[in-house]
């Protein structure tokens, strides 16, 4: 493990943007107590069409060897892995802010889908997954005949 | 001296840029973590999304500009759930002198940007000998 440095008065980084961030730091998303920080968010994001639903959640720096996506009651999304903090030989933290350590994030898809076809990459720092839509609720063409 | 409080930033900033909902744009603050060894400081900044084309280091006056941008990934499809927008990643940060602004080097991995920023020589601990 890094060692943490206490004061960040001896910090060589400044920032020019504003303090909005520095306050929801203070006040809840990542304690200034050396806690640790909150866990990755996973923030996802669902795209679809007739066919599928196409799935992005973010996870930066995460190994994608150890995620572990599940499909459950047809439309129970589920993504669990974990995120290891920077191991740097020698480095003394001088900011922590990316969060790190287990995640679980669980997502009601807007959709039934077949759960054996879902295919998954990791790019980017992004898990896609592109889910086809259960047969049953596909849109079919009803075919309408001309009166005999 | 630049040894003064960190001023963390965030600006959030909605930019329409199109009727469509999924081609409309926010800047965002990547979180960050900055770490130091004796040789260097290593800034790690969240860019999910973001192609290494996409990302533009600049160190310009002493302020050292990250920005990323992260491009639609399924346009023309319906947004049917929605937890972040399209979205640009800005921060810029104020870099003391003690950094070798010439030979800073950046790497994005999986989302990562990893930024090396080598310190001068003379601000390197030294070991001196001492003869007897």
């Amino acid at each position: 493990m890094n060692r943490i440095r206490r004061n960040p008065l001896g910090a060589l980084f400044n920032e020019v943007n504003s303090m909005q961030e520095e306050f929801a730091r203070l006040f809840g998303r990542v304690s200034p107590f050396g806690t640790g920080p909150v866990p990755l968010a996973a923030p996802v994001n669902v795209w679809e069409d007739d066919q599928a639903l196409y799935v992005e959640v973010d996870l930066p720096g995460v190994d994608p060897a150890k995620l572990d996506v599940t499909v459950t009651e047809g439309n129970q999304l589920t993504i669990q892995g974990e995120r290891a903090a920077p191991d740097i030989a020698g480095a003394t933290w001088v900011r922590q802010e990316r969060p790190i350590g287990p995640f679980v994030r669980e997502v009601a898809l807007p959709a039934l889908v077949d759960a054996d076809k879902v295919e998954a990459g990791y790019e980017n720092g992004v898990l896609r997954l592109t889910l086809p839509k259960h047969e049953a609720v596909k849109p079919r063409k009803i075919q309408v005949k001309a009166g005999a | 001296m630049l040894d003064t409080a960190i001023k963390n930033g965030g600006t959030e900033q909605a930019q329409a840029t199109g009727e469509n909902a999924d081609v409309r744009a926010v800047t965002v603050t990547p979180r960050v973590d900055i770490l130091e060894t004796e040789n260097e400081f290593l800034l790690l900044a969240d860019l999910p999304g973001v192609k290494s084309d996409d990302v533009d280091i600049r160190f310009e006056k002493g302020e050292l500009t990250l920005h990323g941008r992260r491009l639609p990934s399924f346009p023309g499809k319906g947004v049917a759930h929605r937890e972040h927008p399209a979205t640009n990643y800005q921060r810029v940060f104020v870099v003391a002198d003690t950094v070798a602004a010439d030979k800073i080097t950046a790497e994005l991995k999986d989302g990562v940007l990893t930024v090396r920023l080598p310190k001068v020589e003379a601000v390197k601990p030294k070991k001196i000998s001492v003869r007897g």
